[in-house]
């Protein structure tokens, strides 16, 4: 199995690069995930990661992207309260590519 | 992923065919499921011993079962009608994507085994025997099939190709060999009911947020029920519809029309899915465990109809099948057809004036209409004839001014599948995907060019998904696709009825 090393660490990783175990997340393992992924980590994109993983320790799931924008637009202001600004923010998908930044399972289905 | 490398075809000048690009998708398969995603389902984890000879014996088992998959096997007169007309194929060029090539990698199995040429003069039949590179073939070409059907309407014998790809990847699973994506959705619906994995606390907080949105943006009160026993309807809708977009819209909708027309209704955290992937595997078994998720949370609830929400594949099982996978629906009430699409429901309703449309809502829109697959090939709507074609165009009417079709060749029973249907909506498959949504998008090109078109409406949560992640690869905007019932919630007149 793969895995991303931080600081000496081994994380294990599935073929698709998001950690087998949820409990073992931290800052500086989703540094390196988000490089891996080409992503430049900007406050925006911090707020998102953070309010995937409150989200997720609540109810075991991430949030509906809907529920995600409304946290952003909060936040952010109305103008980056937007599903197309997420996708700026994450260009593979908020649901998908923010949840492997946060450590989380990836959202399954027709999504 | 996002390290995937590849061209996105180009729009075609003239639709010809492709030039034949042997092997050109020959590296294209979905991540293989694991041990854990396997057993649950009762196949085994991985590649049995002695597959080979198990494989076969699969296959006479589901040959005795289904007459129809023999004549599929044995009609073939190698016409060549079909060779142009898989999605895949244009987008690809891979001749194996042709469907005789791909009812070849299992009609080539079954000749050597179960027919008399075949077991005398295999090499004279195109007769062969299991091997590993047969397996492989059948694991990638099989994965690149959408089960839309598309195929079968030029067949002069009415070939199934999904049929046949179905069976195959029935097999592959029963020796160890299936898709991840497929499997571990399955084993999901039946722990937690649906494909997302969203667990009631999750599903009940994402519905009080919708209520709290429709109040902020319409002032009026509209309810997301879930778990209300004694409720007259219960909504059966794919899990996409709580969690992406537009396909929550689509949703917001539907609970529009209930509020509107004063019908009480519930969703139902047990079976907070419609979607029903094992017909993707070809598993009858798997089929019936997941459509009886339904048949239970309509006793225990009690309601008196079901009504399907916007989910292509859901409403062939649902329209085709509901009644011998989960019936009787004696329980029901007999006033009403079991199942129901909310798009019945709605086009009713608009007829009969229980609910008021201003299209005008819809005016920053011009509107096209992708026919999904299942529904288009393996379904009907209302009680006329090519129903399922004409429900969603009048509800479509109903709530805007301006609509457009595209190609006709493109469009009701010989629609273009949106490229990821079938079990194939994964990320590991992102260049079949792109590439087969080919011929939609050069259909759509078409009208927006020519005729201003805005916005492609669907049906489905899967073509949803798909047109939000491919369009862009073609230029156009992810929020160019919207859900039908999305159009109504913008036009429907909330309130006090005049």
């Amino acid at each position: 199995m793969a895995a991303y090393t931080v600081n000496g660490v081994d994380y294990e990783h599935d073929e698709e690069g998001y950690i087998l175990d949820v409990t073992n997340w931290n800052e500086d393992l989703a540094k390196v995930i988000a490089v891996e992924e080409g992503l430049d980590m900007t406050d925006e994109h911090w707020l998102v990661v953070n309010f995937l993983r409150e989200y997720y320790n609540e109810y075991q799931i991430a949030p509906a992207v809907r529920v995600l924008v409304k946290a952003v637009k909060k936040q952010f202001g109305a103008e980056k309260g937007s599903n197309k600004y997420l996708y700026e923010l994450f260009p593979y998908g908020p649901a998908k590519q923010a949840c492997k930044v946060a450590g989380l399972p990836k959202p399954t289905g027709c999504v | 992923m996002a390290d995937q490398k590849f061209e996105t075809p180009a729009f075609r000048e003239f639709r010809d065919n492709p030039a034949i690009k042997d092997g050109a998708m020959s590296h294209s398969q979905p991540f293989v499921a694991k041990p854990e995603h396997n057993t649950p389902l009762g196949f085994p984890g991985e590649l049995v011993d002695n597959w080979e000879v198990k494989a076969v014996e699969k296959l006479g088992d589901l040959l005795n079962k289904n007459r129809a998959l023999r004549v599929y096997l044995d009609s073939c007169v190698k016409c060549g009608a079909c060779t142009d007309k898989c999605h895949y194929f244009l987008g690809t060029g891979d001749p194996k994507n042709m469907p005789v090539a791909r009812q070849d990698l299992l009609r080539s199995l079954y000749r050597r085994h179960f027919t008399l040429a075949g077991k005398l003069v295999p090499g004279l039949v195109g007769a062969k025997d299991m091997d590993k590179e047969m397996l492989d073939d059948w694991y990638k070409y099989f994965h690149q099939c959408s089960q839309c059907r598309r195929c079968s309407v030029f067949c002069p014998y009415g070939i199934d190709t999904a049929e046949i790809s179905m069976a195959a990847r029935d097999i592959m699973d029963h020796i160890g060999v299936g898709s991840k994506y497929s499997n571990e959705i399955l084993a999901k619906v039946h722990v937690i009911g649906n494909n997302l994995g969203l667990p009631q606390p999750a599903l009940a907080d994402t519905l009080e947020g919708l209520e709290e949105d429709v109040l902020d943006d319409d002032g009026v009160d509209v309810k997301f029920p879930l778990d209300v026993h004694g409720a007259d309807v219960l909504l059966v809708t794919p899990s996409a519809d709580f969690f992406a977009e537009p396909h929550v819209d689509g949703l917001i909708g539907y609970a529009k029309v209930f509020h509107q027309a004063g019908i009480s209704w519930t969703l139902s955290s047990y079976a907070s899915e419609a979607a029903n992937f094992a017909m993707f595997i070809g598993s009858y078994e798997q089929m019936h465990k997941v459509a009886n998720r339904i048949r239970k949370a309509a006793l225990d609830l009690g309601v008196k109809r079901i009504i399907f929400g916007e989910c292509g594949h859901a409403w062939r099982v649902a329209y085709s099948f509901l009644n011998t996978l989960a019936g009787p629906w004696d329980f029901l009430d007999p006033k009403y057809p079991v199942p129901q699409h909310i798009l019945e429901v709605t086009n009713g309703l608009i007829q009969s004036g229980g609910i008021v449309l201003d299209a005008e809502a819809n005016d920053d829109k011009v509107l096209t209409f992708h026919d999904s697959c299942n529904v288009a090939r393996g379904s009907r709507m209302g009680d006329v004839e090519g129903g399922q074609f004409i429900i969603p165009r009048n509800v479509i009417k109903a709530s805007v001014n301006r609509f457009v079709e595209m190609d006709p060749q493109t469009t009701m029973e010989k629609t273009f599948c949106c490229g990821g249907g079938g079990g194939l909506l994964t990320d590991d498959l992102m260049e079949l995907r792109v590439k087969g949504a080919l011929p939609r998008m050069e259909a759509l090109h078409d009208v927006v060019n020519n005729h201003g078109v805005t916005h492609m409406a669907a049906i489905c949560a899967i073509c949803k998904s798909q047109f939000t992640k491919v369009m862009p690869y073609y230029g156009f905007s992810m929020d160019m696709i919207v859900s039908v019932h999305q159009l109504v919630g913008n036009a429907i007149q909330l309130g006090a009825k005049e």
